[in-house]
C-alpha cells in the first residue's frame, strides 16, 4: 500500500514517457491528463492510509520490508507514524494542485515537465515513508534531480544560477549527513531507523552525529544563515515548483530534525537547543525585516517562508508536546498557505507577466473573487484566529513559553512583523487605484484556478476552527517522541567515563 | 644437473593464448588485405576474438586459486572478475568507435590489433603472481597504448599526446622497475608469495629498503592510474589522443593497473598495510581534490573527463587504503561502475563529434531540445559520475565511504565526500548546457546512430540505472572475487 502510494507517480511518469512520443499540442494535453489522473489517484490512495491509520499507537504502520542489500543489513523498509502521515497527505494533496497550476503556464516541453513533477512527488513521499537510512538518503538525494530540472528548464530569467545554487547548497549539506548516517549505522549495527531510535550513544558521538545532520537539515529548512538559496530558487522556479518547494520540500528538513535528531541523539539535541533557538530567532526577526523591503512578490513570500520555518524549528526544539505538535501543524499550515500564496502570485503572473509589487494595485476592482481568496490566505499567513495559522503559532508559542520565556517573547515579535509585511503587501497589490494600464483588462480567476484553491480554503478554515482531527493523527506519536527526546540517552560507557 | 622445469598448466592461459594467436593472425590479415573490406574483417574479427576470449575465460577459469609457471601466473576468481571487466572495457569502446574512426580516416587494422594486444597485456597483469609477469603485461599494454594515442599521426596534438604519454609512461616504468629491484635486493625474490613471506618475518636492517622499494612501486602505479600528484600527463593525453582511444584508455588500462595493484598490495605487501595505507590515503585525498577543483576550469569535455577520472581514482584509492574486506569489495564494484559510466559518456562524445566540433562542453548546447534521448543518457551518466542516487555511481561511493567509516577513517571520508559535492558542479554544468541553454541555430545534431552504438548506449544506460537500484548481484560477485585473497 505504502509503496503503491510512493511509486504510483513514478509509474505514471514512466507511462507518459512511453505513451507520449512527440511535442505536439495533443500529446502535451495527453501528458497533462495522465499526470493529473495519476496524481489524483495517488491522493485518493493516500486518503486510504489516513482511513486505515491506527490513532492509538506510536508504532510504525503499513510496514513493508524487503531485503535489499542483506550483507550490510540494508532493507527496503517503509512505514509511517503520526509524524510522517501529515506530510504524505500534504504532498499527495499539493501535487495535483500543482499540476493544475501548470496547466496553461507551462507551454514548452510539457511531457518532460510532467514526468519530472511526478518523479519529484514519488521521491518526496518516499522520503517521508522510508524507515531505512540508506533508502531515506537515496530518496532524499534523488529528489534533487527533478527539482534541479524543474527550476533550470522551466524557470525564470536567472533560472540557471538558481538551479545550480539550489542543487549545490542542498548537495553540500546532504553529503555530510551520509557520513553521519554511516557512522551511526556502524555504531548502532543497523540501518533501521526505528531500531536506531532505541540505541543509546555516548555524548561525544551524539554531538558528531547531530552536527552531521544539522548541516543537511538546516540547509533544507532553511535556517539562517544558509537560507540564501531559497529566495533565488523561489523567484526563478515556475509557480508549481515554488508551491511544491515551499509546501513540501522545506518540510523535509524539519522532518529530519523530528525523525532523526530528536529521538536518536536527544542529549546532543538538547545541548544544541540554545543554538537552534538563536538561529531561529534571527531567522524570524531578520528575514521578516528583509521581507518588508521586498519589491518582488515571490521574494517576499520566500522570505516569509524562512521566517515561518523559524517558528517551526523553535516549536520542535521546545521539547514538549505543545511545541512539537504546533511545529508539525505549522508545517502543514505553511504548506497550505504559502503554497496558496505562490499560486495566487502565479495567477496574476500568468496574466501580467510581472511580479513586481509596484506594478499591481487595484486588483480588487477587476478581480473580486481573486481578492477574497487572496485576503483569506493573507489572514491565514498572519495567523488570524479562526484560520489555521493561528492554531499552529499559538501552540508553538505556548510550547516555547514553557521552555524559555524570553525566546517566546522575541518570537512573538515575528508575528507583528509578519502582519506588517503581509498586510502591506496585500494593500499594495489588491487595493488602491489602478496604476498599471494592463490591470484594466485583467480577468478574474477561472474555474480551473478556483478548483486549485477550494481544497486549500477548506483546509484553512477546517484546521482553524476544528484542528482536533489533525492533532489527533500525530498526538500519540508526538507523545512518544517527546518522551524519547527528553530521556537521557547517553550510553553506560560515557556515564562511567563521566564518573571517572 | 638437469634444469628442472616447473609444472606448466597451459589451460590456465587459454584465453591469453587465444588472444595472442588471434591478434597475430589478424595482424597478418591486415598486411594482406589493405582494402576496406579487409579492414571491416579485422574489426569484426577483433570483436569476435574478445567475445570468444570472454567465453574461454568463463569456462576455463579456476575459482579456487591455481598457479602455474612456478607461481608466476595465477588464476582465481579475482582474476576472472578483473579480466571480465577488462574485456568489457575493451569491447565496448571498440564497438562504438568504428564510425568515428572512419570519419577521421584512421579505420585501420593496426588500430584493432593494438587494442587487442593492450588487452592481452592487461589480462596478464591481472593474473601476475610475480613482478616479472607483471612488468611483462604492463609493458605490452603500455606500448600498445602509446602507439594508439599517436594514431592520428598527421595530427599534431595526437602525436604530442602519444609522445608525452610515452615519455612519462617510460619514466613511470623505470621508477617501478627500480622499486622492484630494491625489493629483489632485500628479499632475493620477485614472486609475490615469497615476498609476502619475507616481509611477514623480521626485516632486520632491510626495513628501509623494502619501504623505499614499495613506495617507488606505488609511484610507478600512480603514474599508470593517473593519481595526483602523478596525473599531469592525463588531461593532455586524453585531449590529444583520438577520442576512441581516450574512451579505451580511460577504462581498460586503469582496471588492469588496479588489478595489478591489488596483487602487489595484498599478495606481496599484505603484512605492510600500516606502511602503504597512509601513502594511498595521501594520494587519494590529493586525487579527489585535484579531480574536483581542476575540472571546474575545463571547457573541453575530454579534459574534464580526464580530471573526473583522476577524482574517481581518488575514491578507489580511499577504498583500497582502508584495508578491510568491505573496502576491497567497494573498489571492485566502483571499478565496474566506472567502466560503464565512462564508456557510456564517451559513446555519446564519439557520436556527437562531427568535423572537429563536439569536444567543447559548449558544443552540447541545447542538445536536449534536438535529441532528448541522447541528452537524457548523457545526463544520466553525468549524475551517476557525480554520485547522485539512485544511480550506480552512488553505490560505488556509498560502499567506499561505508568501508572508510567502518574502519574509523572518518576524516578521510569527510574530505572525500566534501570534494564529491564540489565535483558535482562540473557534471551539472554539462547537464546545464544540454538542458537549460537554447540550441545554437547552426547545430542540428542530425546523425545516424548505428546499431552497435544503440546497443552500447542501451547497455551502459541500463547498467547505470539497474545497478543503482539493484546492486546486489554485482556486490556478490565482487565479494566472491575477493575471497581469492583469503
Amino acid at each position: 500500500m505504502l509503496s503503491l502510494v510512493t511509486f504510483l507517480p513514478l509509474i505514471g511518469g514512466l507511462l507518459i514517457f512511453l505513451a507520449v512520443r512527440d511535442q505536439s499540442d495533443s500529446s502535451a494535453s495527453t501528458a497533462k491528463y495522465i499526470a493529473l489522473g495519476v496524481s489524483l489517484l495517488t491522493f485518493l490512495l493516500s486518503l486510504r492510509l489516513y482511513v486505515g491509520f491506527d490513532l492509538t499507537t506510536a508504532e510504525f504502520q503499513f510496514l513493508e520490508e524487503v531485503p535489499w542489500l542483506p550483507e550490510q543489513g540494508i532493507v527496503y523498509r517503509m512505514g509511517i507514524d503520526g509524524i510522517s502521515l501529515p506530510f504524505v497527505l500534504l504532498t499527495a494533496l499539493l501535487t495535483p494542485i500543482c499540476i493544475l497550476a501548470s496547466w496553461e503556464s507551462i507551454t514548452h516541453r510539457v511531457k518532460e515537465y510532467m514526468i519530472a513533477f511526478l518523479a519529484l512527488e514519488s521521491f518526496v513521499i518516499g522520503v517521508f515513508c522510508a524507515l531505512d537510512f540508506i533508502l531515506f538518503y537515496i530518496l532524499w538525494e534523488a529528489m534533487l534531480i527533478p527539482m534541479f530540472l524543474l527550476i533550470g528548464v522551466w524557470g525564470g530569467p536567472r533560472r540557471v544560477y538558481a538551479a545550480m545554487k539550489f542543487f549545490l547548497y542542498t548537495l553540500g549539506g546532504s553529503v555530510l549527513m551520509l557520513i553521519a548516517v554511516l557512522a551511526l549505522a556502524h555504531k548502532g549495527g543497523t540501518f533501521s531507523i526505528p531500531e536506531l531510535m532505541a540505541i543509546p550513544f555516548d555524548f561525544g558521538f551524539q554531538i558528531f552525529i547531530f552536527l552531521g545532520f544539522f548541516v543537511a537539515f538546516s540547509v533544507k529548512v532553511p535556517m539562517w544563515p544558509v537560507h540564501t538559496w531559497l529566495p533565488d530558487a523561489h523567484v526563478e522556479a515556475p509557480t508549481a515548483g515554488s508551491v511544491i518547494l515551499a509546501g513540501v520540500l522545506l518540510k523535509m528538513g524539519a522532518y529530519g530534525f523530528l525523525r532523526f535528531s530528536l529521538p536518536m541523539v536527544p542529549d546532543a539535541s538538547r545541548y544544541f537547543m540554545p543554538m537552534i533557538f538563536g538561529l531561529s530567532l534571527v531567522a524570524i526577526v531578520y528575514t521578516a525585516l528583509v521581507a518588508l523591503m521586498q519589491k518582488d512578490l515571490k521574494k517576499l513570500i520566500a522570505y516569509s517562508s524562512v521566517s515561518h520555518m523559524g517558528f517551526v524549528t523553535i516549536g520542535l526544539f521546545a521539547f514538549n508536546q505543545q511545541g512539537v505538535e504546533g511545529g508539525i501543524l505549522q508545517m502543514v499550515n505553511h504548506g497550505v498557505v504559502s503554497g496558496a500564496l505562490f499560486l495566487l502570485v502565479g495567477v496574476v503572473y500568468d496574466r501580467l507577466h510581472t511580479r513586481e509589487i509596484a506594478k499591481f494595485g487595484g486588483l480588487v476592482h477587476r478581480m473580486p473573487v481573486y481578492a477574497v481568496i487572496f485576503m483569506i490566505f493573507t489572514m491565514a499567513s498572519v495567523g488570524l484566529p479562526g484560520t489555521n495559522g493561528f492554531v499552529g503559532e499559538f501552540l508553538i508559542l505556548l510550547g516555547a513559553f514553557l521552555t524559555n520565556k524570553a525566546v517566546a517573547m522575541v518570537a512573538a515579535t515575528g508575528l507583528v512583523l509578519g502582519a506588517a509585511y503581509m498586510l502591506w503587501m496585500f494593500k499594495k497589490v489588491v487595493f488602491g487605484e489602478i496604476q498599471n494600464k494592463a490591470v484594466e483588462s485583467i480577468t478574474d480567476v477561472n474555474a480551473r484556478e478556483v478548483a486549485m484553491f477550494v481544497p486549500l480554503l477548506i483546509l484553512v478554515f477546517w484546521m482553524g476552527f476544528y484542528p482536533g482531527p489533525f492533532l489527533e493523527i500525530m498526538h500519540v506519536s508526538v507523545e512518544n517522541l517527546v518522551q524519547q527526546a527528553t530521556a537521557v540517552k547517553t550510553g553506560v560507557a560515557s556515564v562511567a567515563a563521566m564518573a571517572h | 644437473m638437469p634444469v628442472q622445469l616447473p609444472d606448466i598448466n597451459l589451460t590456465l592461459l587459454l584465453p591469453e593464448i587465444f588472444i595472442a594467436l588471434a591478434g597475430m593472425a589478424l595482424l597478418l590479415l591486415t598486411a594482406w588485405r589493405e582494402d576496406q573490406e579487409g579492414r571491416e574483417l579485422v574489426a569484426n574479427g577483433t570483436i569476435g576474438t574478445i567475445v570468444v576470449a570472454m567465453g574461454l575465460l568463463w569456462f576455463t577459469a579456476h575459482t579456487t586459486r591455481t598457479t602455474t609457471f612456478g607461481g608466476m601466473f595465477t588464476s582465481d576468481s579475482f582474476a576472472l572478475y578483473m579480466k571480465m571487466l577488462m574485456c568489457t572495457a575493451a569491447l565496448l569502446p571498440l564497438l562504438v568507435s568504428r564510425d568515428y574512426l572512419k570519419r577521421n580516416e584512421i579505420f585501420k587494422g593496426e588500430y584493432q590489433v593494438l587494442s587487442l594486444f593492450a588487452l592481452l597485456g592487461g589480462l596478464i597483469m591481472a593474473s601476475s603472481g610475480d613482478f616479472l609477469t607483471l612488468y611483462l603485461g604492463l609493458e605490452l599494454m603500455s606500448l600498445s597504448i602509446y602507439v594508439l594515442a599517436a594514431f592520428r599521426r598527421d595530427d599534431k596534438r595526437s602525436s604530442e599526446a602519444g609522445l608525452k604519454y610515452f615519455v612519462l609512461g617510460s619514466l613511470a616504468s623505470g621508477i617501478l622497475l627500480y622499486g622492484i629491484t630494491l625489493i629483489y635486493g632485500a628479499s632475493g625474490t620477485t614472486t609475490f608469495t615469497d615476498i609476502h613471506a619475507y616481509v611477514s618475518g623480521d626485516l632486520h636492517h632491510h626495513g628501509a629498503i623494502v619501504n623505499l622499494g614499495m613506495i617507488l612501486i606505488l609511484i610507478g602505479f600512480s603514474f599508470k592510474i593517473a593519481a595526483a600528484p602523478f596525473h599531469m600527463w592525463a588531461p593532455d593525453v586524453y585531449e590529444g589522443a583520438p577520442t576512441s582511444v581516450t574512451a579505451f584508455m580511460a577504462v581498460m588500462p586503469k582496471i588492469a593497473a588496479f588489478a595489478a595493484l591489488y596483487r602487489v598490495l595484498l599478495e606481496a605487501f599484505g603484512p605492510l598495510h600500516a606502511e602503504w595505507s597512509p601513502v594511498l590515503q595521501f594520494l587519494a585525498v590529493l586525487s579527489v581534490a585535484v579531480g574536483a577543483l581542476a575540472a571546474i576550469a575545463q571547457t573541453n569535455i575530454k579534459r574534464m573527463l580526464a580530471y573526473s577520472s583522476i577524482g574517481h581514482v581518488g575514491y578507489v584509492l580511499i577504498g583500497l587504503s582502508v584495508g578491510s574486506d568491505l573496502g576491497y569489495q567497494a573498489v571492485l564494484v566502483y571499478l565496474a561502475v566506472y567502466i560503464f559510466m565512462n564508456v557510456g559518456a564517451f559513446t555519446l562524445i564519439l557520436l556527437l563529434n562531427r568535423d572537429g566540433v563536439g569536444d567543447e562542453i559548449s558544443d552540447y548546447q541545447g542538445l536536449a531540445h534536438k535529441r532528448p534521448l541522447l541528452a537524457f543518457l548523457m545526463a544520466l551518466f553525468m549524475f551517476s559520475m557525480a554520485g547522485i542516487p539512485p544511480l550506480a555511481g552512488f553505490i560505488g561511493k556509498l560502499y567506499v565511504f561505508m568501508a572508510a567509516v567502518q574502519a574509523g577513517m572518518i576524516k578521510l571520508a569527510i574530505v572525500g565526500i566534501l570534494f564529491s559535492a564540489v565535483g558535482a558542479f562540473y557534471y551539472l554544468r554539462v547537464v546545464k548546457r544540454m538542458y537549460f541553454d537554447q540550441p545554437q541555430s547552426d547545430r542540428d545534431f542530425e546523425m545516424e546512430v548505428s546499431i552497435p552504438n544503440r546497443l552500447v548506449m542501451g547497455v551502459t544506460g541500463l547498467f547505470v540505472v539497474i545497478v543503482g537500484i539493484f546492486p546486489e548481484q554485482i556486490l556478490t560477485w565482487a565479494k566472491i572475487s575477493m575471497s581469492s585473497f583469503q
